[in-house]
């Protein structure tokens, strides 16, 4: 019981620490946008990196979720005899839910893991010492560059995936399942609002913030060696991953009930 | 020769490690580390891999800070300054780092010429031919341009020491600088060690684990055990010792360290 009790006070006391330590993190790497902006030579390459060569990517996600709503709500809607409803459900699904959900995990992925694996190298190799003795500060240097491409480029590659969805998900259902176009496009005008839109944005701004501070932490907290940089780039992806099924829950509760008080 | 009157007189040191202590975990790594560097002279630290060398270079740059004691340059308490003045404090130093720690996303030209970047407003022609003379007195030319990946070890070992001397700084601190080299590249790296000793005047603090680096760059050497300095003197002393534990490491005897060692 004693030893129970032990660990458990001795985790309690970690997981605080921990979040005080990413909290300064946090703050340091928010600081440092005026601190020291990040010079040109740092941050386009990086944004070439983060943004640029994700797009493939984004775009396959984005085209495939787009189908295969389409498939599973036309599947749906047809044994109740209204299709007609495909449209709006579809790219309402895409817009404020499953296009910044996934367009963001598939980032954390892609440029997260990339991130964590470059920093904790860079950390166990000691580049990281190395900044500090030549009078950078590294959050600065480092983390601050990622962090802001990261915040500007997840929802633009958030709106390419949204965009392709609702191409593929009207392929799906007017070219391929024969929805009417006119009712499809009619249902979602009627049905789809910039609120929506606006959701989908607010949601991928976050993700992205959060994807650039997790994984850029998690590198920085790399233990020795090759192990070291494996574990913290795994951390990297499954904590971004978890932050954005959790918060994307309490987003889309919070932003409905915005939308309810602001129209009531 | 150096003078070596600091060493004595605690006030006259440039750089004064004042009973540090140092603890990771459960690990004591430092255990009351005192010692004074002169100004100008070279000071080599040796002592088992492990003992807690590389940590005690890196409380002298502010990278790691005590949970004991002090450590002070010039009347500044590195261990109690923030690490915003920190900055300010680094451009006085360079430090050499034990697998060079060379940008990999950067070029050799853009590794060398970082800190003039970060510290100083130089044109762009006035940073390179800084570049190329630093890179000169490390025996490198033609290099700028190249990747770190493209550098064989001694080759960056170089290019980190050109990085560390591009500010011109006071105190020079290495990590095992010859760590990993052939015995070749390993007197090249100590004759550069020489060399930009007497070109920049500097004070040199050097970690190795290499004796016939020890000696041959050496003002004086001390010999780090168990998180403490247990003596301290010139290569000559240091080799004459009657402390039979830094005899046995100078000597290089395992003694009854391999039946701890199988153990």
């Amino acid at each position: 019981m004693n030893l129970w009790l032990t660990r458990l006070l001795r985790n309690a006391i970690t997981a605080v620490t921990s979040l005080g330590s990413f909290a300064r993190f946090v703050i340091s790497t928010v600081d440092g946008v005026r601190a020291e902006p990040p010079q040109r030579r740092v941050i386009v390459p990086l944004m070439v990196e983060i943004g640029l060569k994700s797009v493939g990517v984004v775009l396959a996600t984005g085209a495939f979720v787009g189908m295969v709503l389409a498939v599973q709500i036309y599947n749906q809607l047809h044994k109740m005899g209204a299709e007609s409803t495909a449209g709006p459900i579809i790219n309402l699904s895409i817009v404020s839910e499953l296009g910044p959900v996934l367009a963001a995990i598939i980032l954390a992925g892609r440029v997260g893991g990339a991130m964590a694996a470059e920093l904790g190298t860079m950390k166990v190799t000691e580049q990281i010492d190395a900044l500090r003795t030549l009078g950078a500060d590294p959050v600065t240097y480092l983390v601050t560059p990622r962090f802001l491409s990261c915040l500007l480029l997840v929802p633009i590659l958030t709106l390419y995936s949204d965009a392709i969805g609702v191409v593929g998900g009207y392929v799906m259902s007017v070219k391929f399942y024969a929805i009417s176009e006119h009712y499809y496009w009619e249902q979602t005008r009627r049905f789809l609002e910039m609120w929506d839109v606006f959701v989908g944005i607010a949601k991928s701004l976050f993700f992205g913030g959060a994807i650039g501070l997790i994984c850029c932490y998690k590198g920085f907290q790399a233990g020795q060696g090759a192990e070291g940089v494996g574990r913290a780039t795994t951390n990297a992806f499954v904590a971004a991953f978890i932050t954005i099924l959790v918060s994307n829950f309490f987003m889309s509760l919070f932003f409905n009930t915005l939308y309810r008080v602001l129209h009531s | 020769m150096t003078d070596v009157v600091c060493a004595t007189k605690p006030s006259e040191g440039l750089i004064r490690i004042e009973q540090v202590w140092k603890r990771f975990g459960s690990t004591h790594v430092l255990r009351g580390a005192h010692i004074n560097i002169c100004r100008g002279e070279t000071l080599v630290i040796i002592g088992e891999s492990g003992c807690g060398k590389s940590v005690l270079l890196k409380h002298i740059i502010g990278l790691l800070r005590p949970d004991k004691g002090r450590v002070i340059f010039d009347h500044i308490e590195i261990s109690a300054t923030d690490e915003t003045d920190l900055a300010t404090v680094r451009r006085r130093f360079g430090m050499v780092f034990q697998l060079a720690a060379l940008f990999d996303s950067m070029s050799v030209r853009e590794n060398v010429a970082f800190g003039l970047y970060r510290h100083t407003n130089y044109s762009e022609d006035r940073i390179s031919s800084i570049v190329t003379e630093k890179l000169r007195l490390v025996g490198l030319s033609g290099v700028e341009s190249k990747m770190p990946s493209e550098l064989s070890g001694g080759m960056r070992k170089r290019v980190g020491i050109a990085r560390a001397i591009a500010l011109d700084p006071e105190v020079i601190l290495y990590d095992e600088p010859t760590t990993g080299l052939d015995p070749i590249m390993s007197d090249v790296i100590n004759e550069l060690i020489l060399r930009v000793q007497r070109s920049q005047n500097t004070t040199s603090i050097v970690v190795t684990h290499d004796m016939k680096s020890a000696y041959k760059i050496g003002t004086r050497i001390a010999m780090l055990h168990k998180g403490k300095i247990i003596q301290v003197g010139t290569p000559e002393e240091i080799q004459n010792t009657t402390n039979p534990i830094v005899g046995q490491f100078i000597r290089g005897e395992a003694r009854e360290r391999i039946e701890e060692s199988l153990a």
